[in-house]
Formats: C-alpha cells, sequence, structure tokens
C-alpha cells in the first residue's frame, strides 16, 4: 500500500467515525493542553521572581567581611580566627579593579530618629552617593546624599517612606532637621516606596553619610561592600579582582566573603525550574491517561470493524499493512489531538498573560515540545496493540460476522 | 493433466470446538481445471464454505497440499499468501462486504490500492470497469445509496478488477430476489466466458444446476462429483 494511499485510507476511517474521533481528539488535545498551560504557569512563576530580584540592581557583587566555611573544620582556622574588619579604605580600594563599575560601602547599626516629640527606633545605613545607583533605588523626593570624599560627610540623611510617614506625616520632611543618635541631620530627600529586597526594608530606612554612620556606632567596620560590575560577564573578573585586592590589603589572607546575585539568582531558578518540571511531569499524567484511551478506543474500533479487517484481507492486504492502517490512525488522530492541545494551552496561556499582565506566563518551548513529543508517543504505543490485534484477526471469523 | 489450477490432495481441516474435535474436511482429493465452472452444494454444515475459505487461502488445512497454478501454497507465509489472494483470487460475498464509508468507485479500487498500484492505472481501469458494469452512474456513490444487486455488481467489479484467475463466489445471490439474483449469475458467468475459473457454493439446487460441474459436500467429504460420477470417493476414509 503506498504512503499516501495508507493516509488517506487512515483519514476516511478516522472521519467515518466522528464521535470516536471527536473524543480522542478532545483527550489528547486536554493532555497537551493542561502541559502547555501548567508549564506556563510554573516557567511564568520562575520569571516573575528572576525579573523581581533583577530589580534590586543588576551585577551585584557583595563582600562581607569574615570567611564562610563550608569545607568542615580547617586547622588554619584556629591560628587566625578573627578576621580582619572591612573599611573605607577598602572598598575605595576595590574601584581601583577593572571589572569595578561602582562601589558603595556599607555601615548598618540601629538607632533612634526624632523629631517634633515623636521618636523612632530606626535602622540606619551609612553609604556612599553611589548607593543609589548600585541598589538602583529611585528617589520620591528630593536628592540622595551628595558625593565626596567618603572619609567626611555632611549631615544630610535621606529616609525611608515609611519613616517619613511617621515621622512627619503631613509636613514636608525636605529641609527638616532631625535628631538621629545624637546628631542633626537635614532630610534631603525621601525614598520611594520599593519593599523587600536583599534583607532590607528600604521603606524603613535611615540612610546617612557612612563616616557619619561610623562615628555614630563608635566603629571603623563595614557591614557590607556594595560592588557594581562594568557587566554581567564582569562578574566573574569583578569577583577575582575584588577578592585579589583584599587579599593584598588584609596582609595576603582571603577573610572575606563574596556573593554575587547570579548565585542568588541561579538558585531560584534552579528551585522554579525544578517546580516547572514537576508540573509537567503532573500534567503528562494527563497525557498518558489520553494515550490509554487512544488505545481503548482503537480496540473498540478494531472489534467494530472486524469484517472490514476480514475483508481487506481476503483482497490481499498483508498484517502489516493492516497493522500501518490502525498505527496511521492513532497516529493522525494523535497528531491531530497535540496541535490542537497546543492552540489550546496557548490560548490558555494569552488569557492568563491577558488577566495578569505581570505574570509572564509563556510555556518554555522544551515543554511545548516535550508536551507534543509524548502525545505522539503514547499515541502510536497505544495504537500498537489495538493494531497488531487487527493484523492478527483471523480473515475466515472475520467474515462471517455481519 | 497436469494443467490443473487447483489441485487438493489429502486435504484435513479439523475444528476445536471445547473438547470435542469436528472434522470439517475429511480426505479431501480434488482437481479443477483452468476455466471451469464449479458449483459446491451441499447442506449447512457440510464444509462447502470452509473449503471455500481453503482454496481462497484464508484458511490454512491440517493436513495435505493445495496446488494453485502448479505452485504448492499450503507452506507459503500469511505474507505470501496475501499476495496471491491479491493477484489470482476474487471473492465475492453473500453480503457484499463493501467498505460502508467508501464509494462505489473506491470499493472497487480497494485491491488495487492495497497491492500499491499507482493512482493514474488505479483510476483508468476503475472507470472502465465501472462502465463494463452499467455503473458509471454510481462511482460517487456510497453503499447504502445503491441497491443490492448494484451493491453486487461493485462487489463483482471489485473482485474482477485484478484480473484473478479464479473467482470464488459464496452465495453470491443469497441477498439479491430472483430478478437480480438472475443479473448478477450472468455477470459471473460471463466473466467465466472470458476464461476466469468461476467455484460458486450454494445450496440453491437451480443456481447449482446451471453450473458444468457440480461437486456435492457431505460432511465434510465429496459425496458427488458431476465430473466423475463413479469414482469412489472414501479410499482414505477415517472412522469417527
Amino acid at each position: 500500500m503506498r504512503t499516501p494511499d495508507l493516509i488517506r485510507f487512515a483519514r476516511d476511517a478516522a472521519t467515518g467515525n466522528p464521535l470516536r474521533s471527536f473524543l480522542l481528539v478532545l483527550a489528547m488535545a486536554i493532555g497537551v493542553g493542561a502541559v502547555v498551560v501548567l508549564t506556563a504557569l510554573g516557567d511564568g512563576a520562575r520569571r516573575y521572581v528572576l525579573n523581581e530580584f533583577s530589580s534590586i540592581g543588576s551585577n551585584l557583587v557583595i563582600v562581607l567581611p569574615g570567611r564562610s566555611q563550608t569545607g568542615g573544620f580547617n586547622p588554619g582556622n584556629a591560628v587566625t580566627s578573627t578576621p580582619r574588619d572591612l573599611t573605607i579604605d577598602d572598598a575605595q580600594a576595590l574601584l581601583r579593579a577593572r571589572a569595578v563599575h561602582r562601589a558603595a560601602p556599607l555601615a548598618v547599626g540601629t538607632s533612634e530618629i526624632s523629631f517634633g516629640g515623636k521618636l523612632r527606633e530606626v535602622m540606619v545605613v551609612g553609604t556612599t552617593a553611589e548607593f543609589i545607583d548600585v541598589r538602583r533605588l529611585a528617589l520620591a523626593q528630593g536628592r540622595f546624599l551628595p558625593a565626596g570624599d567618603w572619609r567626611r560627610g555632611v549631615s544630610e540623611a535621606v529616609i525611608g517612606a515609611k519613616v517619613r510617614d511617621e515621622m512627619f506625616g503631613h509636613e514636608s520632611a525636605l529641609g527638616q532637621l532631625a535628631r538621629i543618635g545624637d546628631r542633626r541631620f537635614r532630610i534631603v530627600g525621601v525614598l520611594a516606596s520599593s519593599g523587600q529586597g536583599l534583607g532590607m526594608n528600604t521603606d524603613e530606612l535611615v540612610i546617612v553619610p557612612v563616616a557619619l554612620a561610623q562615628a555614630m556606632f563608635n566603629s571603623n567596620t563595614l557591614f557590607r561592600i556594595l560592588v557594581e560590575a562594568t557587566g554581567r560577564e564582569a562578574i566573574e573578573p569583578a569577583k577575582a579582582q575584588v577578592t585579589e585586592i583584599i587579599k593584598q590589603r588584609h596582609d595576603g589572607e582571603e577573610d572575606v566573603t563574596i556573593i554575587t546575585q547570579d548565585a542568588v539568582l541561579a538558585t531560584f531558578d534552579r528551585l522554579l525550574g525544578t517546580m516547572t518540571l514537576a508540573v509537567a511531569g503532573i500534567a503528562a499524567i494527563s497525557l498518558a491517561v489520553a494515550g490509554i484511551l487512544v488505545m481503548n478506543v482503537m480496540l473498540v474500533s478494531v472489534t467494530q470493524r472486524t469484517a472490514e479487517i476480514g475483508l481487506l484481507k481476503a483482497l490481499g492486504a498483508t498484517g502489516a499493512t493492516i497493522r500501518n492502517a490502525f498505527l496511521t490512525e492513532a497516529a493522525m488522530l494523535s497528531v491531530a489531538g497535540a496541535l490542537l492541545g497546543f492552540v489550546l494551552g496557548q490560548a490558555g496561556a494569552a488569557l492568563i498573560r491577558q488577566l495578569y499582565p505581570a505574570y509572564p506566563a509563556f510555556p518554555p518551548d522544551w515543554a511545548v515540545l516535550a508536551g507534543l513529543g509524548t502525545a505522539l508517543f503514547t499515541g502510536i504505543v497505544f495504537g500498537v496493540l489495538p493494531a497488531g490485534r487487527a493484523a492478527r484477526l483471523d480473515p475466515v471469523q472475520s467474515l462471517s460476522r455481519r | 493433466m497436469s494443467a490443473a489450477l487447483i489441485e487438493l490432495a489429502g486435504i484435513e481441516r479439523v475444528f476445536h470446538l471445547g473438547d470435542s474435535e469436528v472434522h470439517a474436511l475429511r480426505c479431501l482429493d480434488l482437481r479443477i481445471a483452468a476455466g471451469e465452472y464449479v458449483a459446491v452444494m451441499g447442506p449447512s454444515g457440510s464444509g462447502k464454505s470452509t473449503l471455500l475459505n481453503l482454496l481462497g487461502l484464508l484458511d490454512r488445512p491440517n493436513a495435505g497440499t493445495y496446488r494453485l497454478e502448479g505452485r504448492d501454497v499450503t507452506t507459503l507465509s500469511a505474507e505470501e499468501q496475501a499476495r496471491v489472494r491479491s493477484e489470482r483470487i476474487g471473492f465475492v460475498f453473500q453480503s457484499f462486504h463493501l467498505v460502508p464509508r467508501l464509494t462505489a468507485a473506491e470499493n472497487v479500487a480497494l485491491p488495487m490500492i492495497l497491492a500499491g498500484i499507482a493512482p493514474a492505472q488505479r483510476a483508468q481501469r476503475v472507470a472502465r470497469t465501472l462502465r463494463d458494469y452499467g455503473l458509471e452512474n454510481r462511482a460517487d456513490h456510497r453503499p447504502d445509496q445503491l441497491s443490492g444487486g448494484q451493491r453486487q455488481r461493485v462487489a463483482i467489479a471489485r473482485a474482477t478488477i485484478m484480473q484473478p484467475a479464479v473467482i470464488l463466489a459464496d452465495e453470491p445471490t443469497g441477498n439479491l430476489d430472483r430478478a437480480t439474483g438472475e443479473e448478477v449469475m450472468r455477470l459471473l458467468e460471463a466473466l467465466n466466458g472470458q476464461g476466469v475459473t468461476l467455484i460458486v457454493v450454494t445450496h440453491d439446487g437451480a443456481l447449482g444446476a446451471r453450473a458444468r460441474r457440480q461437486l456435492l459436500m457431505e460432511d465434510g467429504a465429496l459425496a458427488h462429483d458431476s465430473a466423475s460420477p463413479d469414482e469412489v470417493k472414501d479410499a482414505c476414509a477415517l472412522p469417527t
């Protein structure tokens, strides 16, 4: 039997019983559609989280004092257990690295802010003018800390949105003098409300020049140094260069921990990628169910068409021809179902995007391909048994049945 | 006598029904020459349908040899038998066995489709055959739009489209009224006139009498052969 004839014959057989074919296609379509929509949801969640994280500031390298040990007890630690502190000089030295675009030192402590008889405990962050760019923060009002010598600082402060609301209420905060700790600062800017990021709620921060913060907390150490690499591909060089510079400055000892946002992102990426995979696996079960349905329907079809199979054999069809005809029919129905499911799934994902514009519900390519592939595979695999049964039918008995 | 089209020797066919064995055919020897017109008659259960299935290579004997055109076809594989059926044998059934979703033309073309003949050649032969059987106006009709006689004409057209050496007809007029039955028999006999061997299974005596040779089956054995009436056929009769 020629291939075009085989395909036409299978198509006619499929359309000869529209209800049966429709139900089969529908089952397959639901399976594939479920894979497409569910992976779109899972991958959408992944993209959503990644987007949120990128808004913290891209190409970020964070330097922490002290070496975080992951390799268990190291005898060297017994001798030099106290890490050297990070200082403003260290932070400034990092600017020499070629892969470093900007750096912002960070000194953190808690203190009190008081204004007009109101008192509030706040987290005080001492930093420099670069901080707002490195962290990609936005101002609601006024300006940020002025650029200048990191070791000095004018008594100016930038406050978070929530601090502003609670301390100043309806009054304008800009230009007011407020007491922070034991000093008086002029409020020059208010941060735009943003939310949580890297464990700090910027809405409740008070930002002052780093030198003044260190004086306030009577310490010359830094909590962190935030480093922005010159580009995404410069993150690794920046990490190496930062390590090298700190090592030189700390008597050859590598006593800082450097984490990159990439590492954090990669973790989330993996986590949510796995979740998407799990969801896809669950959806694939519906494909397996659809495959069993294909088998069931094809078996019924073989029974219904017993006389026809007997006739075809009498007319000279070999067992292989009969098997191919039934396999082709199962494959065609599966393909039709898979394509319909693909369209339905894409439509469903588009609907989700329409309803929740912030949610990037795009099905990943691998999931679409895997869904279509599984549909075809199950359709054909589950078509083998009925096709084999049809091929083995005894023509005499098939023909004697009406 | 080596030019026999069909040569059966010592054919046995046993069916197992539960514990009991049913000898549908026993110790059957038969020669049919090319171009003969043979009627196989007998009461139901006498084994005439089993004989027809064996002749059509739809069934295999438990013992004995079947030579078709001098070639032993009992030992052929299923695929080779299918090829022989496709090229040498045409079937006409009592209940027509047309594929209901295909048109008359497609039903006639079916053996050629299965044999893998190119579409252009197919269309030509189908058109010619439909014209020969007066069905050109019914080419695009499906079987349920045809009368019984038209259906059987389509079935005969289908049986002859591959130009077989032998046509096996199982009660070809069983589902037809007398007039259309007569018409169908004339078609089959005309084919026989062109040299095609015709074997008709029937329990209708009038129909059987039209054939030039009558075979009477009884209990799976040949009870009477009009070609050799005196020959005793129980040379290897077995006790049951």
